[in-house]
């Protein structure tokens, strides 16, 4: 498939690399935005991939529209040409699904809710013919994601499920948006999971909740002192679902300092991992605890 | 010296020019709406022009200041005063230590950008003063201002009053306000009437405008392009494989209420865009208030570039008159 490129205004070159949402068109965009970094094109001022397409900001007083556009074209057809593999980390976020905070909130707002007599999970699972909320759970928790954007607010992570589009979970958003989500809230929405960054207003179903924050303007959180923001694009998450005394515990280990996520830098190969998705996920897993 | 906060106005924040390099986290690049008046209000009391200000709008704040200073009051048309003293806008005015600036109800445009000489002086965060309520991060502890607050003001440099923007240099937003748009995106979504009905239509801005964006109403509802929804997309046919959104860009959720996102906006979601407004243009949506008539008008990326030329003499012009 070739990129469809626009122009956003004056200062942004838009480009699509696919209509619809695929681990192949993730991986074009995000190899993209890493080769578009790396050839130091002048006058661009920011890069931004998002789940199957990305967009360039620049400077039209450094370098005309038509000349980033002749550049960036010929990047294309180069990682065309390059082999499909990319460094990145995998780290362990846990979450306390079905948990009483989410669970409140969404009490409050049934009537937004497609399935007022269900929870978000209870609908999630039927909808996706699990037998059971706890079937779903592990189909959530079972394989890892990829952070596909980072973005809508400050530092919330879109994610995309490892999985071939049979498995994909589908869910749709709210009938209304939510005016309140708890800070740190594991959504979903269409193909999507996300955690909820700070705490808002939100449209995506909420399954359940991670003690580990994720954005701090402090910069207080030991494991946030350098940069204030946890997730980058590109970066492979795997859920472990915890219960409510693992969940304390590690609340009060990010409070004293003591809690540091599981995540290791792995390289991902995308022919590799077509060539058998469980067992290559099985790997990238190992690879969080050094196994 | 520092400016101590009476009463704030209603939403008034610390703004520069911005916090670019991280919108791919998330993090918008912010500053003030309309640029060009933050920076002659910072030319004017001797600032560097990314020196930060406060932006206002609608109602302005009172303040006092705590040393004798120069400030400056740009942007919307606003009565200004220093101890219940009517003050000219756009000009450097002295104030003495103890004195009160005040302002009377807006008369024109929607946002005042106050300068002080040595500039707002909170910490920099991500390399701006800037105030991102959502992320409470910069400008002064990352939320508007208070009653009560003491904002710390840089040390000046060579402020002298009594200097002036010539008139013919202060550019607000005509009646109706006509915004420049380049088309694309995914304008191929929408069916050709659209298209041109788009332009052709009436618009005028609703009550949901801020720093985010600016939502429009009073336009038809745009048809759309039949297609099979995309994997991933959702299932109006305003919806998109979720996707960054450019600063200006023009989402119509459910294709009836355009929204033009601002210095503030989200950096991605999953509603269609049709356009972007053209970079010459954003300071003036800055200065736009609910219910203005909008008209927009469809330009090729060429005219984009001259209008961006014309705006850039338009500062070089307001620098050479304040040298």
């Amino acid at each position: 498939m070739k990129n469809r490129y626009s122009f956003g205004g004056d200062e942004h070159l838009f480009v699509e690399c696919d209509e619809s949402m695929s681990l192949e068109a993730f991986f074009k965009s995000l190899s993209m935005t890493k080769a578009v970094k790396a050839s130091g094109i002048r006058g661009i001022t920011e890069i931004c991939p998002a789940n199957a397409s990305f967009q360039i900001k620049f400077d039209p007083d450094v370098i005309s529209p038509g000349d980033l556009l002749r550049e960036v074209q010929a990047i294309e057809d180069a990682a065309e040409r390059a082999e499909p593999v990319i460094g990145t980390r995998i780290i362990e976020i846990p979450v306390f699904y079905q948990d009483p905070w989410t669970h409140e909130t969404l009490m409050r707002f049934r009537e937004r809710h497609q399935d007022p007599k269900a929870t978000d999970l209870e609908y999630a699972a039927r909808i996706n013919n699990y037998a059971t909320v706890e079937d779903f759970i592990a189909a959530h928790s079972g394989a890892p994601w990829f952070v596909s954007m980072v973005g809508f607010v400050a530092g919330l992570p879109f994610m995309y499920q490892m999985v071939d589009r049979p498995r994909q979970l589908q869910v749709p958003k709210y009938l209304r948006p939510r005016t309140d989500t708890p800070k740190l809230t594991v959504g979903y929405g269409g193909c999507f999971s996300c955690i909820y960054s700070v705490r808002g207003a939100g449209g995506y179903q909420m399954f359940g909740i991670t003690p580990m924050p994720i954005f701090d303007p402090e910069q207080k959180v030991s494991y946030l002192r350098d940069f204030m923001v946890f997730f980058r694009p590109g970066d492979i998450v795997k859920f472990k679902s915890v219960g409510r005394e693992e969940y304390d515990q590690t609340v009060a280990d990010v409070e004293a300092g003591r809690f540091a996520p599981a995540m290791r830098d792995v390289t991902f190969d995308l022919t590799e991992f077509q060539k058998g998705i469980d067992a290559y996920n099985a790997k990238l897993e190992g690879a969080i605890h050094g196994r | 010296m520092g400016v101590r906060v009476i009463n704030p106005g209603l939403s008034t924040t610390v703004q520069d020019l911005g916090r670019p390099g991280y919108f791919h986290l998330g993090i918008p690049i912010g500053g003030a709406m309309d640029r060009l008046a933050m920076r002659a209000a910072n030319l004017l009391v001797g600032n560097p022009e990314d020196a930060a200000g406060l932006e206002a709008v609608f109602v302005g704040p009172q303040l006092e200041f705590t040393a004798d200073t120069v400030v400056a009051v740009t942007g919307a048309d606003m009565p200004i005063k220093v101890d219940g003293e009517q003050k000219p806008g756009w000009t450097a005015l002295e104030v003495r230590k103890g004195q009160v600036l005040s302002f009377d109800f807006l008369n024109k445009g929607a946002r005042i950008y106050i300068a002080v000489a040595g500039g707002i002086d909170v910490p920099v965060a991500l390399g701006s003063r800037s105030t991102y309520p959502i992320g409470a991060l910069g400008g002064f502890k990352g939320r508007a201002i208070a009653a009560g607050d003491e904002l710390p003001v840089g040390a000046a440099g060579g402020a002298k009053a009594g200097r002036s923007v010539p008139e013919a240099l202060r550019r607000g937003p005509g009646r109706p306000t006509e915004l420049r748009v380049l088309p694309g995106l995914y304008w191929h979504r929408i069916a050709e009437s659209s298209q041109a009905g788009f332009f052709e239509d009436d618009w005028k801005v609703a009550p949901e405008a801020d720093r985010m964006g600016y939502r429009f109403r009073g336009g038809r509802k745009l048809e759309f392009v039949e297609r099979e929804q995309p994997f991933g997309a959702g299932s109006d046919p305003s919806n998109i494989v979720d996707s960054c959104y450019p600063y200006g860009s023009i989402q119509v959720p459910g294709g009836t209420e355009p929204i033009i996102l601002h210095r503030d906006a989200v950096s991605g979601g999953g509603y269609f865009m049709i356009g972007t407004v053209i970079s010459a243009d954003m300071d003036l949506i800055g200065q736009m208030q609910p219910n203005t008539p909008t008209r927009f008008v469809q330009v090729t990326m060429e005219e984009a570039m001259k209008a961006r030329a014309d705006r850039a003499r338009l500062l070089q012009d307001i620098r050479t008159a304040l040298v």
